[in-house]
């Protein structure tokens, strides 16, 4: 039962990790960049939403809402703002953009909330689930973040393989130039896949939180890194990928710490990805010549 | 009562130098801590209440102005050297700080070198003052409060199956752990799991699994309030309620925002500074500070008051004069802190000559969302 009871709470940290490395996953597939200030956004994310229920007694669905739409804005303008002028730049100036905006988002927080930490309010009502008379504990919002999580996993993969906007994503993923040239305008498809990122990243805060109630402006930087090693697990670019190497990486971390040492949990995680990429360097799910997102 | 006729006295005394002196002071004092960054909540406290004291003294009109320079130092070293830098180049007699451990060790090895005098409200671990006759500390040391941790868990005897939750990545909660461990071997406490979280701890299920299925019904924590929280709700979610005990970085659980502070009770801690007590000195910067920054103050808020009152009596023992500098007058603050004896929000304090501050912790337990004494 207590292998269970692990294993459960390996799901839980690991739907939260691939709740946050399907916004890595997007934006590396389709602009073909480490945005690595999306843990930052999932923070912004996390306290919007907290203000949303806590200051202005918002109803939780209501929350979760303000900070979708206000993440999707903020994203389009990091992008507009900070990445678009680096369109033809190098990769490296890109990326060293991303860290910078990471650190400008944490100290904005720390500027506008304060560096005390907050609790996150529990604004998933639903019951925990008792198995097994008690001995097996499913919280709320691991149910919830679950199935969050396979909602997300197949609107994502209908609007990506369905939609016209979808096929612009696919065309700019595989060869940007070329899609230029054939009429599809890059910049909006770039922007509109920031949107997509942010808006989600504001699920992955509110999910984040709710699991893990702990609100303080570097929230978002330990998970948005573990999350950014699953999408390089499940093989980045790819949207099941993701999925399968968070929740992957969520239960070899939780299992090493119970199963082996706590001390060694975070060695673990990462000796594991580090022989996976051995064996496959494109990661789990990632073909070499397969199309991205 | 003690801590009031304390003070009186002590305002008689300085009252008499003064008179003897005739002869008025002005101490510049320079403040470094963590304003900004993930230590932030310490840096302020410890800026806030050392300004209190400084206004307060240059306030009593006794001919004493104490003039604070601030700095913050984002709880990183180098950053905290450059503050260090700012303070003295602006004419700093004297530090309080640093707040944190880390940029404390830098920045006490650089005032050794120029002769500065240091009392740091809050960097708990020896290595702060271990090779350094210049630095004072006024908090306790992270081994005096394991065992004394341990002591109180065995005196008490309030649990027979121990187990520990610490922070392995943190130089203050590991040197709790290590001294709680020796001596409660040295006791003949029985300690069934010890597990470990770094700063970067999302999940504290396995934990707190690891401490239930031991049998654990005592869980000590020598741990920050933050993550305390987290394992808190974590016991909660799986119906586990054993005795918790905390040391000094439990203090902050019950202003924590947001938190469900029913959690928190029959929490027990080791705390040298409760803002509920009911002392007149207390009751009076809780009140202030409340009036000025609109919060509750912390155990490091009135660690650093006290720095500044200690100072200040240091220096006048130590014949100290406005306008002195820091390296003429170090080797007279060393003598003169050895000798000191003052009693301030967190007790009465004397120093030893390495630097170790000695006071009683005070073990407390939350009732009803608020501290009482254990023997309450």
């Amino acid at each position: 039962m207590a292998f269970l009871s692990n294993l459960v709470n390996g799901i839980s940290l690991g739907s939260i990790y691939a709740m946050i490395a399907l916004g890595y996953t997007m934006v590396y597939g389709i602009a073909k960049m480490l945005n690595f200030a999306h843990g930052d956004v999932i923070m912004v994310g996390a306290y919007l939403a907290f203000c949303a229920a806590q200051y202005w007694g918002l109803p939780p669905l209501v929350s979760l809402l303000v900070a979708m739409a206000a993440c999707t804005v903020l994203g389009m303008t990091i992008e507009k703002l900070a990445y678009a002028p680096l369109r033809q730049a190098t990769s490296l100036a890109v990326l060293i953009t991303a860290i910078g905006m990471s650190y400008l988002l944490q100290n904005l927080a720390l500027l506008i909330w304060g560096a005390n930490p907050k609790v996150f309010p529990d604004l998933i009502s639903l019951d925990s689930l008792h198995l097994f008379g008690g001995e097996l504990v499913i919280k709320g919002a691991t149910v919830v973040t679950i199935a969050a999580n396979i909602v997300i996993m197949v609107v994502l993969t209908l609007f990506i393989n369905r939609t016209k906007m979808g096929k612009a994503m696919r065309c700019v993923s595989e060869d940007r130039g070329a899609a230029e040239l054939m009429g599809i305008n890059v910049n909006r498809t770039i922007s509109m896949t920031f949107a997509i990122g942010s808006c989600l990243a504001a699920v992955a805060g509110f999910l984040l939180c709710s699991s893990y109630p702990m609100l303080q402006p570097t929230t978002g930087s330990m998970p948005g890194i573990k999350a950014f090693t699953a999408a390089v697990f499940g093989g980045i670019g790819s949207i099941p990928g993701a999925m399968i190497g968070g929740i992957l990486l969520g239960v070899i971390e939780i299992l090493g710490k119970a199963y082996v040492s706590t001390e060694l949990g975070d060695a673990i995680v990462f000796a594991v990805l580090i022989i996976v990429l051995l064996v496959r360097p494109t990661g789990l799910l990632g073909k070499p010549m397969r199309e991205k997102v | 009562m003690k801590k009031l006729l304390a003070l009186v006295l002590a305002l008689a005394l300085t009252l008499g130098m003064t008179a003897a002196f005739a002869e008025d002071l002005t101490l510049t004092i320079g403040h470094i801590g963590p304003q900004t960054g993930p230590a932030a909540v310490y840096g302020l406290a410890t800026y806030r209440g050392a300004q209190i004291a400084a206004d307060e003294i240059t306030a009593a009109d006794n001919g004493i102005t104490v003039v604070l320079l601030n700095e913050d130092d984002a709880h990183d070293a180098e950053k905290s050297i450059t503050a260090y830098n700012t303070v003295m180049d602006n004419g700093a007699q004297m530090i309080v700080g640093t707040t944190t451990t880390a940029p404390c060790i830098a920045v006490s090895a650089k005032a050794f070198e120029e002769r500065v005098f240091m009392l740091t409200p809050s960097a708990s671990s020896p290595d702060v003052t271990a090779e350094n006759d210049n630095v004072y500390q006024l908090c306790f040391t992270d081994p005096n409060q394991g065992s004394a941790s341990a002591a109180v868990i065995k005196d008490r005897a309030l649990g027979t199956k121990i187990a520990v939750i610490y922070n392995n990545a943190d130089a203050y909660s590991t040197g709790i752990y290590q001294t709680f461990i020796a001596k409660a071997e040295e006791l003949g406490l029985e300690v069934v799991s010890t597990s470990t979280f770094t700063d970067d701890t999302t999940d504290y299920s396995v934990q707190v699994a690891a401490a239930k299925d031991a049998g654990a019904d005592l869980v000590f924590l020598p741990i920050y309030y933050t993550p305390a929280s987290q394992i808190l709700i974590a016991a909660n979610t799986i119906g586990y309620e054993p005795v918790f005990f905390g040391v000094d970085g439990m203090d902050g659980i019950l202003t924590l925002e947001g938190f469900d502070t029913s959690l928190a009770e029959g929490v027990m801690l080791l705390t040298p500074f409760v803002a509920d007590a009911k002392d007149e000195l207390t009751v009076n910067f809780v009140a202030k500070y409340q009036e000025l920054y609109n919060e509750v103050p912390n155990q490091f808020a009135a660690d650093s008051y006290d720095c500044v009152y200690a100072l200040v009596a240091a220096a006048q023992k130590a014949g100290v004069k406005t306008g002195d500098a820091a390296e003429d007058i170090c080797d007279a603050m060393i003598a003169a802190m050895q000798e000191l004896e003052i009693d301030g929000l967190t007790g009465h304090m004397t120093w030893n000559a390495e630097g170790e501050v000695d006071k009683i912790p005070t073990a407390m337990v939350i009732k009803n969302g608020v501290y009482v004494g254990l023997d309450n």
